[in-house]
């Protein structure tokens, strides 16, 4: 008697690749089990509260590699709950990018003409909006103004944000808790559990093996739900296909772990990392420029002393996201809020006489800290990350109880990825220090290392098996009824938010995950509406579906 | 000069068991600290977010600002909470912060001062360069006082050893520095006036109907 728990599709993760896949797999007829390392919240549970131990600590991770630390999710809906909802599609150019391997990184298959449908179908599962200049925060009017002042374009940003229930809070790292923020706990995952698909928090997958009849074993711990250091119990569950969206820092590591069990990994696994060539830049306002020079007025005579309020990044300034300039000279800027401690510790002193960082001038930075204002640059960076040998369990080993943690990956900027932030911050530096605005330094890199939230390609798509560790329709090479579909998956940095691109990629990844599940009996079909119904991006993907499901 | 001097010094047995610690997930118990742990914890706090002295007789907090740092804010309570992950090797934390203090004092002498530990004897210009080296990149032990610069750090901007709301009510002073906004009654933030409400800059002239760039 075979005592294992089995099921037809197990899903490592419950993000956006996790989540997305899940629904769709569910409402398809498949037997789905979804294993998320993080505990799972729910709208009362996120707080506004900086308390160690709160919403904020328990559902964000904070991963410290060696030249580049990772901040994602780890709760149930990963990425999601904590993210900022910016929803750009990715620039047509960035498809066409040679990147590191001198030729194109991207399949064939998929150009911006391609994703358009898939990016519609996402666009309307969600949903995600436009934004008025009604719905832009000071921060994102200042930045707009000082982008105008400069002679340059700025937009109002697409998010997953229901503008009607928005407090502009600014507590979007800790979960919204005002169910404004349109995260995969509002769509997508909740319908796939209404289609039967099962959804364990707290179970961290560390490895699979292979049973005898080609499906594969899923080894996982459980977790402690207070001290992520601990594991309280583990267990195997049998599955015909596996679905690996733990998130460009986690997916790698569970297939190295998995090598000596599986058999070689495609070399791609655990290369090619992108920290979507990441940047910030702080300014400090001058507020009386603001108001001469922008003409910024919130009333009572003040300008903007406004960086606690809004949402995240509201307003991208995309004049440099030109195609006819070369790679890693194309970049977006976006005005963006970090909370204290994340968001000040790394800024820098304009001009510091002592250390740049901490001391007696950043102190008195710090007392300005109304009147800052972060850019978050994107630039094409050269996929320089790689993963050393796994940690014991996980993909890092924990430090703090939540939160903090040492990493595997590895990270040296090339003179390419330099380039573009010596470039893109001389743009920053122009636009916001120009006639006196502010004073403008980038967050220093020498603290933790470069830093993204937005962790990718780790475990990449392409054409090329050398260089690409999944084909253009995400099984991973050489291993059959394994595919990725996280941000892993995205072949290079995208010089724009990467959720949207990481949800169309999932989106157009199912139909041929469907085909390989019924290869291997299970009875699932595909062709599932949006979460709620929708169907008007149906027609749109229709003609691809023959190459996605070709023999 | 005292970089190399630190190089070669080897603090390999206090990395080791900060590291099995939380490799194995110990349980936290809380050391009691002695005066001089948590005198030597709290200037380095003072070095990361310096605050006024706290009396005459303060020699943790090297006084180099007016109004309150990082010890002011919480510094210790937050560095003893289970939760960092560091409260149960703050007194290695110390040893070894001292111990660098000793080679930094032997390398660049500096008056004698044995009524204090050796990184509280070392004066605000002194502790800084020493952290400076500490946390620089490459340092062997850079992990470990990045660590405790990020809480240090924390318990000025963040108090994240108290309720955020219970912190502002109770006039926490880092909070108070950055004019952290207090919440509204329900001890949650709101801010109906959030925006100047008028277009502020052309919109790309490549922009499509939703909302991207063609």
């Amino acid at each position: 008697m075979n005592a294992t728990e089995q099921t037809d599709v197990l899903i490592v993760g419950s993000g956006f690749g996790g989540a997305i896949t899940a629904y769709h797999l569910a409402a398809g007829g498949a037997k789905v089990t979804v294993l998320e390392r993080g505990p799972w919240l729910e709208s009362n549970d996120f707080e506004h509260d900086f308390l160690l131990g709160s919403s904020y600590t328990r559902i964000f991770d904070f991963t410290v590699g060696d030249g580049m630390s990772l901040l994602g999710g780890n709760c149930v809906g990963g990425g999601s709950v904590v993210y900022f909802a910016a929803m750009p599609r990715a620039p047509r150019f960035v498809f066409d990018r040679t990147g590191s391997i001198g030729r194109r990184m991207w399949p064939a298959a998929i150009s911006r003409d391609t994703l358009d449908p898939w990016y519609d179908v996402v666009s309307e599962a969600l949903p995600v909006t436009t934004q008025s200049w009604d719905d832009v925060s000071y921060a994102g009017g200042l930045f707009a103004a000082a982008c105008d002042h400069a002679g340059r374009t700025a937009n109002p940003v697409p998010t997953a944000v229901d503008n009607s229930k928005c407090t502009n809070c600014n507590w979007m790292m800790a979960g919204c808790r005002f169910d404004a923020k349109r995260s995969l706990l509002l769509n997508y995952l909740p319908a796939a559990r209404a289609h039967g698909a099962e959804v364990r928090p707290l179970h961290e997958v560390q490895k699979l093996t292979r049973t005898d009849d080609g499906g594969y074993r899923v080894h996982y711990n459980t977790i402690d739900d207070t001290d992520y250091r601990l594991a309280n119990g583990s267990g195997v569950i049998e599955a015909k296909i596996v679905i690996l969206a733990a998130g460009a820092g986690a997916t790698p590591v569970i297939l190295q772990r998995s090598a000596a069990d599986l058999g070689g990994m495609p070399h791609a696994v655990g290369r090619y990392f992108s920290g979507n060539g990441e940047r910030l830049n702080n300014a400090v306002i001058n507020e009386e420029r603001a108001r001469d020079l922008l003409g910024l007025d919130r009333g009572d005579d003040i300008a903007y002393l406004a960086n606690q309020i809004g949402k995240g990044p509201v307003v991208a300034s995309w004049d440099n996201l030109d195609g006819t300039l070369p790679e890693h000279s194309r970049f977006s800027l976006e005005q963006l809020y970090f909370p204290p401690g994340f968001g000040t510790i790394l800024a820098q002193v304009p001009d510091a006489q002592g250390p740049s960082w901490f001391g007696a001038e950043k102190t008195e930075m710090v007392r300005r800290w109304r009147s800052w204002l972060t850019i978050f640059t994107m630039v094409e960076d050269d996929n320089e990350g790689v993963f050393g040998p796994p940690p014991p369990t996980g993909n890092a080993v924990r430090i703090s109880q939540q939160m903090l943690g040492r990493g595997p990956i590895s990270y040296r900027p090339t003179a390419n990825t330099l380039r573009g932030w010596d470039e893109s911050d001389a743009v920053v530096k122009d636009i916001l220090e120009r006639d006196g605005l502010a004073r403008v330094t980038p967050w220093t890199n020498d603290v933790v290392g470069a830093y993204t939230v937005h962790p990718l390609a780790s475990c990449r798509i392409g054409d090329d098996p050398h260089t690409s560790a999944l084909d253009d329709r995400h099984e991973l090479r050489g291993h059959p009824g394994i595919f990725v579909t996280d941000g892993s998956a995205v072949p290079g940095a995208l010089t724009v938010n990467p959720a949207l691109t990481i949800s169309a990629l999932a989106e157009r990844a199912i139909p041929g995950i469907v085909q390989a599940a019924r290869e291997r009996g299970v009875d699932v079909s595909y062709g599932a509406p949006t979460p709620d119904g929708g169907t008007a991006g149906r027609a749109g993907v229709r003609p691809q579906l023959p190459l996605l499901t070709r023999k | 000069m005292y970089g190399e001097a630190l190089s070669m010094a080897s603090h390999c047995r206090f990395h080791d068991t900060l590291v099995r610690r939380n490799g194995e997930g110990m349980p936290s118990i809380q050391p009691l600290l002695n005066q001089d742990i948590i005198g030597t914890l709290e200037a380095f706090a003072d070095t990361i977010v310096p605050g006024a002295k706290r009396n005459a007789e303060d020699r943790a907090v090297a006084g180099v600002v007016q109004g309150p740092g990082a010890v002011a804010a919480g510094a210790l309570e937050l560095l003893q909470t289970p939760a960092t992950g560091l409260s149960d090797s703050l007194e290695e934390f110390a040893d070894a912060l001292n111990g660098h203090a000793r080679l930094y004092a032997a390398a660049e002498p500096a008056d004698a001062d044995s009524a204090v530990p050796p990184f509280v004897a070392l004066s605000y210009t002194e502790r800084t360069r020493l952290v400076t080296v500490l946390t620089a990149p490459g340092h062997p032990e850079r992990d470990l006082w990045v660590s405790l610069a990020l809480f240090s750090n924390m318990a000025f901007d963040t108090g994240a050893h108290l309720h955020t709301a219970d912190a502002i009510a109770a006039g926490h002073p880092g909070l108070a520095a950055l004019g952290f906004a207090p919440p509204s009654d329900d001890g949650q933030w709101r801010f109906p006036d959030f925006s100047y409400g008028r277009p502020l800059a052309r919109l790309h002239p490549d922009t499509t109907p939703s909302g991207s760039l063609a």
